[in-house]
């Protein structure tokens, strides 16, 4: 930096031009090298983390399959009162786009889409579509009124309004619902935001418990991981090396392993349970799996290290001198700890507990593992929208909650720690 | 040089087999099932010519979707469970079958083995089941599996809606025949809930088809819901584990071609395989489920069919697994399982 602001200083004194330019292209040769170095790596972080996370929020709000398949319907209803039968059209739109829809894998995501609008949604439009492009080709051509007839004879329900609801609702190419039932909301038929009936309900309180879980979980990781970390802190460097890799190892133990062992020591006849009755603490063997207390230990034990790791790197680099000092100069010994040391150590506190906390709220093995349909976290369901229900614009909108809740948190920790690392 | 040498004859080793003869993949769920499923099908269809790779998944079927939409499909036999034929065929996952290349549509039963999209390969059920050892007086009905005065203890049942809310309207007084009926009602799956609700504090779930029995064994629960191979399995291996029949949830199990798979035809001469009398009555006596090619079961003695789901003893008072009822209103049960769980 220094030898190019002498030679920027020289060639301002001399004036010579060539020399400008010689310096320029200088210049720009080194910003090329610069990023054409840090090319790969932005490469890297578009490809594999901003386009799948613009492409998953994406999917959070697409609607493709009603806007696809049945167009002329879309039309069709686009003036209907949303209160009355709609008109004979509409019935006749709607056998018109089945019978032409090029092939049957449309129908099906057209009946998934409709049946996790409306309960029964897949069977008729599945049941109307067989029909449509069978029995009723060979039929002569009828008018409006009399497909209405023929659809109403297949099936009775198309006289029903909540499906003729669901069709018009996603008629169009985007929808906010998948992001409304994520938080237990949804539109009413007329164009309003209300709360789901209360059995639907049900998101917002997997939300608070994916929250409880994790604030747990990172308190007890601070109450265990802090005394820990401190001493390990005062050790001599060859110790305290020593001990750290029995912190370390079971954090490079695969975390199937460390479930199942878990599995092991707390079941009904477990290694946990017979200690306690040999003990005679309890007479019954406790129920510690399959229930709120087994995912907890578990989840504990497994993000202790994310705990101790931030937690020593910041002690390390407190000079016992200062709670030495305060001593000296009259304090209680544990007054200086609190009110000296523990100060000193808010940053690394800080960090872990945001990231035991950030960490647990993605939790998906271990609680489906340990936990009974209480304990189930955000995670578990959006892998049953994934894989089960194969319902990915929900399953992407569960993930558009869990990723903007990490997101808060983040940012109220930036704030935060800003004003805790100012002291530093 | 020497490394060269060695490692091109290792990746002609590898490769001969693929030029040599063709293979096929074929995908199961694992466990005691997918060994019988080697044994009576994989192993003794290799000798054809053709190598058999198998493959283990648990029912995901996003995994056949993505192969399917991104047209690189490297599953050439799938099985699967009832509702995700139905789905699957709808969405265009499988192919339409040519029962010609397999074999006798007549030959078959029950008639939901014969599915446009998939063939049944097995007959299995959800059934009671409870420790012999623990249990003096032997369950009778769900109403008993409800009782909780008279049965003390935990039970073990499915972590989900599907087949709890049928036996809980079992439990409730509700015959086999008007379950669905019941069900499909809004006031039905209130009260199935409700009913499920009575038990809630002395359930404890289970995920895997392996878990029932192992909380059995362990006396972690005095009754469980459960899938009858596995209890027959534990019994096999000397646990005394039982079954009572009563009001079983029956339901097939399937094997699917995925759309688009270049292996087609090995693929259809493995179903041909599978699905003829001599593997089928192989498959059931190394697991106790129904073979659904009738003519199996002349091969099979009257101790291994009276273990089965589909003898005329155990169907009694049976409800056959509705997957229409299920393929409509599946999602939102869950849903409101989930919400019920949490309240």
């Amino acid at each position: 930096m220094s030898a190019m602001a002498a030679a920027s200083g020289v060639g301002g004194e001399v004036g010579s031009p060539e020399l400008a330019r010689s310096l320029r292209r200088a210049e720009s040769r080194r910003r090329w090298t610069a990023i054409s170095l840090t090319l790969p790596l932005l490469v890297f972080l578009l490809v594999t983390l901003l386009v799948p996370i613009a492409a998953l929020l994406m999917r959070a709000v697409e609607n493709p399959e009603v806007a696809r398949s049945l167009p002329l319907t879309g039309t069709a209803l686009s003036g209907w009162d949303r209160k009355a039968e709609p008109p004979a059209a509409a019935f006749a739109a709607i056998a018109k786009d089945l019978a032409g829809l090029e092939e049957g894998s449309q129908a099906g995501a057209l009946a998934r889409r409709l049946n996790s609008e409306v309960p029964g949604g897949r069977s008729l439009i599945m049941g109307t579509y067989r029909a449509a492009t069978g029995d009723w080709k060979s039929l002569p051509a009828a008018t409006d009124a009399e497909l209405r007839e023929r659809m109403l004879a297949l099936d009775a329900r198309w006289a029903e309004l909540k499906y003729w609801h669901a069709i018009a609702k996603n008629a169009s190419r985007w929808t906010p619902d998948y992001l409304l039932t994520s938080v237990d909301l949804k539109r009413s038929v007329d164009g309003g935001i209300e709360r789901v009936a209360d059995d639907q309900r049900v998101f917002g309180r997997i939300l608070m418990r994916t929250f409880e879980i994790s604030a747990i979980v990172m308190l007890a990781c601070l109450l265990l991981g802090y005394p820990l970390a401190y001493w390990l802190s005062t050790l001599p460097a060859r110790q305290a090396n020593v001990l750290m890799i029995l912190v370390l190892v079971p954090f490079w133990t695969s975390i199937l392993v460390r479930v199942a062992a878990w599995i092991v020591l707390l079941q009904r006849e477990g290694l946990v349970n017979k200690a306690l009755m040999s003990l005679s603490i309890v007479a019954e063997p406790v129920a510690l799996l399959f229930n709120r207390t087994g995912v907890i230990i578990s989840m504990t034990h497994i993000l202790l290290p994310f705990m101790i790791l931030p937690l020593y790197s910041v002690m390390k680099s407190v000079p016992p001198t200062y709670l030495r000092a305060a001593v000296s100069l009259g304090s209680a010994p544990l007054a200086a700890f609190f009110r000296v040391y523990v100060p000193q150590t808010w940053a690394g506190v800080g960090a872990g507990g945001l990231l035991v906390f950030i960490l647990s709220i993605g939790y998906y093995v271990t609680p489906a593992l340990l936990g009974g349909p209480d304990d189930q976290m955000l995670s578990y369901y959006i892998a049953q929208y994934t894989n089960v229900d194969v319902n990915w614009g929900m399953a992407c909108a569960l993930g558009a909650v869990l990723l903007s809740a990490t997101l808060v948190l983040y940012a109220v920790y930036r704030r935060f720690a800003k004003a805790e690392l100012s002291l530093g | 040089m020497n490394t060269f040498k060695l490692a091109a004859s290792v990746a002609a080793m590898l490769a001969l087999p693929a030029f040599a003869q063709s293979q096929l993949t074929v995908v199961n769920f694992g466990g005691a099932n997918a060994n019988a499923q080697k044994k009576a099908y994989y192993e003794p269809f290799e000798k054809t010519g053709t190598k058999v790779i198998s493959v283990e998944y648990n029912g995901e079927q996003a995994k056949v979707k993505a192969m399917v939409e991104a047209k690189k499909v490297t599953w050439d036999v799938v099985e699967l469970e009832s509702p995700d034929v139905g789905r699957g065929c709808d969405e265009g996952l499988f192919e339409k079958l040519d029962y010609s290349k397999i074999g006798s549509k007549a030959d078959f039963a029950p008639a939901a083995a014969v599915h446009e999209c998939g063939i049944g390969i097995f007959v299995w059920s959800t059934v009671m089941a409870y420790n012999g050892d623990k249990l003096k007086e032997a369950p009778k009905t769900w109403a008993d599996f409800w009782d909780t005065k008279k049965f003390p203890g935990k039970r073990a049942m499915r972590k989900g809606a599907r087949y709890n809310v049928e036996f809980a309207l079992m439990a409730d007084g509700v015959k086999p025949e008007d379950v669905y009926k019941v069900l499909s009602t809004p006031a039905g799956a209130d009260r199935a809930f409700k009913k499920l609700g009575e038990l809630k504090a002395n359930i404890q779930w289970w995920e895997a088809g392996a878990q029932p029995p192992q909380f059995l064994v362990a006396g972690d629960v005095v009754m469980a819901t459960a899938y009858n191979g596995r209890i027959d399995a534990a019994a096999r291996e000397g646990k005394n584990l039982k079954i009572s029949w009563v009001n079983q949830i029956y339901d097939l199990e399937y094997y699917g071609i995925v759309k688009g798979t270049p292996n087609r035809d090995a693929a259809y001469k493995y179903l041909a395989f599978a699905l003829g009398a001599g593997p089928q009555g192989e498959y059931a006596k190394n697991i106790a489920y129904g073979p659904t090619n009738t003519k199996a079961l002349a091969k099979l003695d009257a101790k291994t069919l009276g273990n089965l789901p589909t003898a005329a003893a155990n169907m009694k008072g049976g409800l056959e697994f509705n997957i229409k009822f299920w393929a409509d209103q599946g999602e939102a049960l869950e849903k409101r399982f989930a919400s019920w769980s949490t309240q």
